[in-house]
């Protein structure tokens, strides 16, 4: 029996290990560059020329510091706000598929709720200002707020149906068997089993709004930045490596976010 | 004495699944206090009856009346009735504390008292110990009292179990045999049990209702289901049975005279709607027949021995007939006095109790 699994390990086909360095090192070696570099003393962003954190000191106190403290702040508002609106709908979406029993078009509606993420952003990013423009809504910071609500919808979701589907009918049937009423059900019983996937779609929610250029670029309005934009805007002047640090920053507030979701998960006391 | 109102009436029941028909016109009574089982091989719409009772399924034709209510249009949550599921269904993120409490909490009850109360009902099923524990963290045996408890500590008029005990193995099934059995007795809530198992449901019921495909084939006490059986289905699905192919050749006096393929006749005691004939079919119980060498005043079957079965307190004993059928004899070890052993392919006679022999129709 071992030699088979031996076997049957992945581990034992020729050039896996080889495949596998490669695929790591394509992932994180441009985001380890950038993290180290953002720590270089030097004023080019080529040469190394020792450590220092006087980059990070210019992002919070240098010229460009005004600029960028609005952007973060309106980036971090927006993805606030987007992730909870979205979340919430995501999750009466998620109860209403899952337990409306087997309607037609089921599949079809979990098909439409996820299609956004395999649309090419660009398109829904045109589609959102051409509908914008069509209802004459003036482009500025509440356009961007609508616009990542609706594209942090199946982001949320996916987590929030996942867990759903794990979690037994036959419970909610004894909740009502013993007096509950529908809304003691969802509120009682469905929302404190389904709180690891609310906080897994929110935390995805929030960074995918966080770190949203193209449809922001589209939409926001003249003066509004978020800190993707402001990026983009001040490397469109070269690139100096005050943007480095502040791509670690935003780096890592995805590692704390993904942290917290593992946790959560880990700490999860239903299963 | 004053005639008591029934818990449940079922009135000519319907429960149709598109174009199935899961239940056909089921009708029966189930008395106030009693334990009642449904007893029927899987698929037999067992759960289906229990869901519709519990309000779960709607009925889609006839009606189910609670305590002379008709209770069609009240919901699951307000129903006097409690389930205990098949799978348990306990509320994973709950304490088992918490979990019997709910009930008593969401009918209005202070968190206080409905603790406090949650605490009776987990002495009595002796799991108080393990109140502050998650369901993850219980046995099966221990999950299914967690089950009953939250069940029964509303108070409900009638319980629901279904198939409770089938996850169980065997020595702690036979526990809690005993002890839902006791509880039913000390609670007075009428139980309504679901299960395959037809020993199951004889040691525990007052009455069982038998069902097979969506019908009722018949009610009754364990006796009445296991000495007079109403058919073959009833006959073969309770206990052990020998089941013999006869013809009716003539009826007189109540008794039918039957042949056997081979010719030899049986005298059984008639049942209407039978006669001289008809093709029908005798039911033996194996312990209701004895083996001796020689034929005795009573009915008597001729035959070979193929196999002595050694079961504990009985031996069982394979018999081929003249007539060619299998026949199989129980003798209680200890009723067996100085009689031996018949050795395989010893000649002998089964001899039959007086009114052992059952006719059955199809
Ligand atoms: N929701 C349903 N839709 C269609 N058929 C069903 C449904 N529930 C049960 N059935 C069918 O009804 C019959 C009885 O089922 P059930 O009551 O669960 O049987 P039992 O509990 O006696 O094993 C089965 O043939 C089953 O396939
Ligand atoms: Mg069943």
């Amino acid at each position: 029996m071992a030699g088979l699994s031996v076997k049957l390990d992945v581990r034992s086909y020729s050039g896996f290990k080889a495949v596998t360095f490669l695929c790591l090192i394509i992932l994180y070696a441009p985001l380890l560059v950038v993290t180290i570099y953002s720590f270089n003393a030097s004023n080019s962003i080529a040469s190394w020329d020792g450590f220092s954190v006087h980059w990070y000191v210019d992002v919070f106190t240098g010229p460009e510091s005004a600029k960028f403290k609005r952007a973060a702040w309106n980036s971090f508002a927006i993805a606030l706000i987007a992730a909870t609106v979205s979340t919430m709908i995501a999750t009466l979406a998620a109860t209403g598929m899952i337990r409306a029993g087997k309607f037609k078009l089921r599949t079809l509606s979990f098909g439409l709720i996820s299609l956004p993420l395999m649309v090419p952003e660009i398109v829904t990013a045109v589609a959102t200002l051409i509908f914008f423009n069509a209802i004459g809504f003036e482009r500025g910071f509440a356009t961007i707020i609508f616009a990542h609500i609706a594209f942090c919808i199946p982001f949320a979701y996916l987590p929030i149906a996942a867990r759903m589907q794990g979690i037994d009918e036959t419970v909610e049937q004894a909740a009502l068997d013993l007096y509950a009423t529908r809304q003691q059900v969802f509120t009682r019983i469905l929302l404190p089993l389904m709180t690891p996937g609310i906080i897994s779609g929110f935390l995805l929610a929030f960074i995918v709004s966080l770190d949203d250029f193209i449809i922001t670029n589209f939409v926001k309005g003249a003066g509004v930045e978020t800190l993707p934009t402001a990026i983009f805007g001040a490397v469109k002047q070269g690139i100096k490596p005050n943007i480095m640090a502040i791509s670690t920053l935003l780096l890592s507030v995805s590692v704390v976010m993904v942290t917290i979701s593992y946790f959560v998960s880990k700490t999860d006391k239903t299963t | 004495m004053e005639q008591r109102e029934n818990a449940i009436d079922i009135r000519s029941a319907v429960k149709r699944y598109g174009s199935f028909t899961a239940l056909k016109e089921i009708s029966l009574s189930i008395r106030d206090n009693e334990f009642f089982t449904l007893l029927g091989p899987s698929g037999c719409g067992k759960t289906t009856l229990l869901r519709m009772i519990a309000g779960f399924e709607a009925v889609s034709e006839g009606s189910i009346y609670l305590f002379g209510e008709e209770i069609e249009n009240l919901p699951p949550n307000r129903r006097p009735v409690n389930t205990v599921f098949q799978n348990y269904a306990l509320f994973p993120h709950l304490n088992v504390l918490d979990n019997v409490a709910f009930g008593l909490e969401m009918k209005g009850r202070s968190k206080l008292e409905a603790r406090e109360k949650a605490g009776l009902m987990l002495e009595l099923v002796q799991l108080i110990d393990f109140s502050a524990r998650r369901p993850s963290q219980l046995s099966g045996g221990q999950q299914q009292r967690v089950a009953l408890a939250r069940a029964l500590a509303p108070q409900p008029k009638v319980l629901l179990l279904d198939e409770p005990l089938s996850a169980l193995d065997l020595k702690l099934r036979k526990t809690m045999q005993l002890e839902l059995k006791h509880l039913q007795r000390e609670t007075g809530i009428t139980f309504i049990f679901v299960t395959h198992d037809q020993e199951e449901a004889l040691t525990m019921s007052d009455r069982i209702a038998v069902m097979s495909s969506g019908q009722l084939q018949q009610l009754g006490s364990p006796r009445d289901i296991y000495e007079t059986p109403c058919n073959m289905f009833v006959a073969d699905f309770i206990g052990d049975t020998n089941l013999l192919d006869v013809q009716v050749d003539a009826v007189k006096d109540g008794q039918a005279v039957c042949r056997l393929a081979g010719g030899h006749q049986l005298n059984c005691e008639q049942v209407e709607g039978v006669g001289p004939g008809a093709k029908v079919h005798v039911c033996l119980r194996p312990e209701r027949t004895f083996i001796s060498e020689k034929p005795t005043e009573t009915e008597n079957l001729q035959g070979r021995v193929v196999e002595n079965i050694f079961i504990g307190t009985d031996i069982t004993t394979l018999v081929e007939l003249v007539e060619g059928p299998g026949f199989t004899v129980r003798t209680s070890n200890s009723d067996r006095g100085s009689q031996g052993i018949f050795e395989p392919g010893s000649d002998v006679f089964i001899n039959l109790e007086p009114g052992a022999a059952r006719l059955l129709m199809d």
